[in-house]
């Protein structure tokens, strides 16, 4: 498939930008300026990017507690993102979610979820409310290896494919479920076979390549939109870094992290094949680079820079309406 | 006023709101085909189609989820829970999501859903099938959560909870299905977060709620009989507690009794009495009575079962005993 210049350097700046904001995370709590937890989607960027480049607005998306590639990939801003990781209330929660619940409703992004397991059924209720509006809207569900052994997994696999909603299940296979390899709690080794069990299609690509993503989850979308009903989607890939921010990562030897990230970093793979095959230049990515690099530093400065909310604002948000109708 | 069932009541605020807003639609196990247990459903598939009232899988968390869900992305979806004891099986969903979608995401959402939970004890359900478990929910920020004694209010809370912006847990005792009372035509809504004085009193205030009110009402009148005068409070919302109506009559009475179905230990009436003795203690000429549950499953055998029921006498005799 042959693509234009600028749908090639799109992928590669939402990839960067990705990357970009998660090494500037991992930096600022490092630096003990972020509270609370923070969890990295370093080296699954190819995902995010190649499926939510199928989305529109106003499709939905669900996330997990690594949800911040996610977010951008559907579109968020990531200077209300980072003002959120840092409490302030410019961010998209003004500081009531931080880095794990992030949501931006105007672009259908229904939230990150702390509860691992948790989307599912979100994402099967946003489909359902498509059907019922005779929309093509679509739901995307993003989860882990580790969230697939959750019981949420067959209850909104089942309902969806016995509804036939529109609904996109898309399993981010990075080998550990927190600090336990994927293998010694699960008995098969593709989760994409447990489809089958509900009816449902299922595809496994490499989701370390972002075209591969792309064009599977392109095909996989169109069909959804259509009518034909819920699909699951198995994208190997590998988490480079901890299960969060500090994790001392004992269950794995450095040189298995060097050697995925030697052979198979998303962004390093498609910096080569878009310069080898597509005619991009180096001086094209790095000018991409440096945009979003300066833009993440307006966003940081930003964020350091806003508010805190005040103590009056503590139960802002608690219910839509006012405790007696 | 004509009189209808209580399970005629919340059907009426069904098709009612089903009518006046197309996002309204039901989704549970059983309702469509069979018309729910208690036939609280009948006639809905037939009037809006099996689109709109769904009979879903044995899935509790995928049909709380999917609630949550399809609230998000711009629908008002009630969603039966078969039992109230179900509800546990979903609670990732109640407590982990539902409550907290509109907080914690800042407000940036509302999240227009309402659970329906048939709860209480009735004709040998046994452990599982009986349990009243509205106070686990009071405990929650971010719900609301209501529970009608009759007809009118079970009309009048269901169409308000459907219409609430915010989520609503409905409780509806299963012995209360086939009672009946009078229920206004029309577009009446019970506001969510208000109590009712169903009878006033000068000697005590009876608090109580869903079945337990007939009971107390019954207690009232022959507490009447020996010259007590009682003032019965309906909560009708146990989340936001109606704080002001209970404390009013609290500080004309001096007395306080409150009596529900529900298990004594951590329940509802320990929140009121803990709220009366911290804010009200002085006005207090007696020690607050709490009638509850006690601390046991509900046991199958009937000789069993009706050991763990509030009846009218022990209202009774509880306020005799601190009216004296």
């Amino acid at each position: 498939m042959s693509y234009d210049t600028e749908f090639l350097l799109q992928l590669y700046r939402q990839m960067v930008k990705i990357r970009t904001f998660e090494e500037k995370a991992q930096e600022l709590f490092l630096a003990g300026e972020l509270p609370g937890f923070v969890h990295l989607y370093i080296g699954e960027e190819a995902i995010a990017v190649g499926v939510c480049e199928n989305l529109r607005q106003h499709d939905f998306i669900t996330s997990t507690h690594r949800g911040h590639g996610h977010c951008i990939a559907k579109g968020a801003d990531i200077e209300r993102m980072m003002a959120e990781l840092y409490g302030k209330r410019a961010g998209y929660c003004k500081g009531k979610g931080g880095s794990m619940h992030i949501a931006d409703f105007s672009i259908g992004m229904l939230g990150a979820n702390g509860v691992v397991g948790g989307g599912y059924n979100l994402a099967v209720g946003a489909a359902l409310a498509c059907k019922l509006r005779n929309e093509d809207g679509v739901a995307v569900c993003f989860f882990g290896d580790g969230a697939s052994n959750r019981g949420t997994f067959h209850e909104a696999l089942n309902m969806a494919a016995a509804w036939k909603l529109p609904v996109l299940f898309v399993c981010e296979n990075n080998q550990y479920a927190s600090t336990t390899p994927y293998r010694m709690t699960t008995a098969v080794e593709d989760i994409a076979v447990r489809a089958q069990g509900y009816g449902m299609p299922a595809r496994i690509v490499d989701g370390n390549q972002v075209l591969e993503v792309y064009e599977t989850a392109r095909e996989l979308i169109e069909a959804i939109r259509a009518g034909q009903g819920p699909v699951l989607l198995e994208c190997k890939t590998y988490r480079v870094k901890g299960h969060y921010v500090g994790d001392p990562e004992l269950y794995r030897t450095r040189q298995e992290v060097e050697m995925q990230v030697a052979n198979s970093d998303p962004l390093k793979h498609f910096s080569q094949k878009v310069i080898a095959e597509n005619g991009l230049t180096e001086g094209q990515l790095a000018a991409v680079r440096s945009e979003v690099g300066a833009g993440l530093e307006r966003a940081v400065e930003k964020a350091r820079a806003a508010e805190y909310p005040g103590h009056t604002e503590l139960f802002a948000g608690l219910y839509a309406e006012s405790e007696v109708q | 006023m004509r009189e209808i069932s209580f399970s005629e009541a919340t059907l009426e605020a069904m098709s009612e709101e089903m009518e006046r807003d197309e996002r309204v639609f039901i989704m549970g196990e059983d309702i469509a085909r069979q018309g729910g247990i208690f036939g609280q459903f009948k006639g809905l598939p037939q009037k809006f189609g099996v689109e709109r009232v769904l009979d879903t899988p044995i899935s509790e968390t995928a049909i709380v989820g999917a609630g949550v869900g399809a609230a998000l992305a711009g629908m008002r979806p009630v969603v039966d829970m078969h039992f109230a004891d179900f509800i546990t099986v979903a609670m990732d969903e109640v407590v982990n999501q539902m409550a907290k979608v509109c907080y914690m995401f800042g407000g940036q959402c509302s999240l227009p859903l309402v659970l329906r939970a048939p709860d209480g004890i009735i004709r040998s359900a046994a452990a599982q099938h009986s349990q009243s478990l509205e106070a686990w929910f009071l405990h929650i920020p971010g719900l609301k959560v209501v529970i009608p004694s009759n007809p009118a209010d079970a009309k009048g809370l269901l169409k308000a909870a459907i219409r609430s912006e915010d989520p609503v847990l409905y409780f509806e005792h299963k012995a209360l299905f086939a009672t009946k009372g009078p229920v206004p035509d029309g577009d009446v809504l019970v506001p969510i977060g208000k109590a009712r004085v169903v009878r006033e009193g000068a000697d005590v205030t009876l608090v109580s709620y869903s079945l337990m009110m007939n009971k107390v009402l019954k207690a009232a009148e022959k507490l009447a009989q020996d010259g007590i005068e009682a003032e019965a409070i309906d909560l009708r919302t146990i989340s936001p507690l109606d704080k002001d109506t209970i404390f009013a009559s609290v500080a004309k009475t001096k007395r306080l009794v409150i009596v529900h179905e529900a298990v004594k230990t951590g329940g509802v009436g320990a929140e009121i009495a803990a709220l009366v003795a911290e804010e009200m203690l002085d006005y207090l000429d007696a020690p607050i009575i709490r009638l509850g549950a006690p601390f046991v499953p509900v046991p199958f055998s009937p000789a069993l079962e009706k050991l763990v029921k509030i009846e009218v006498e022990d209202i009774v005799k509880a306020v005799q005993g601190i009216c004296q």
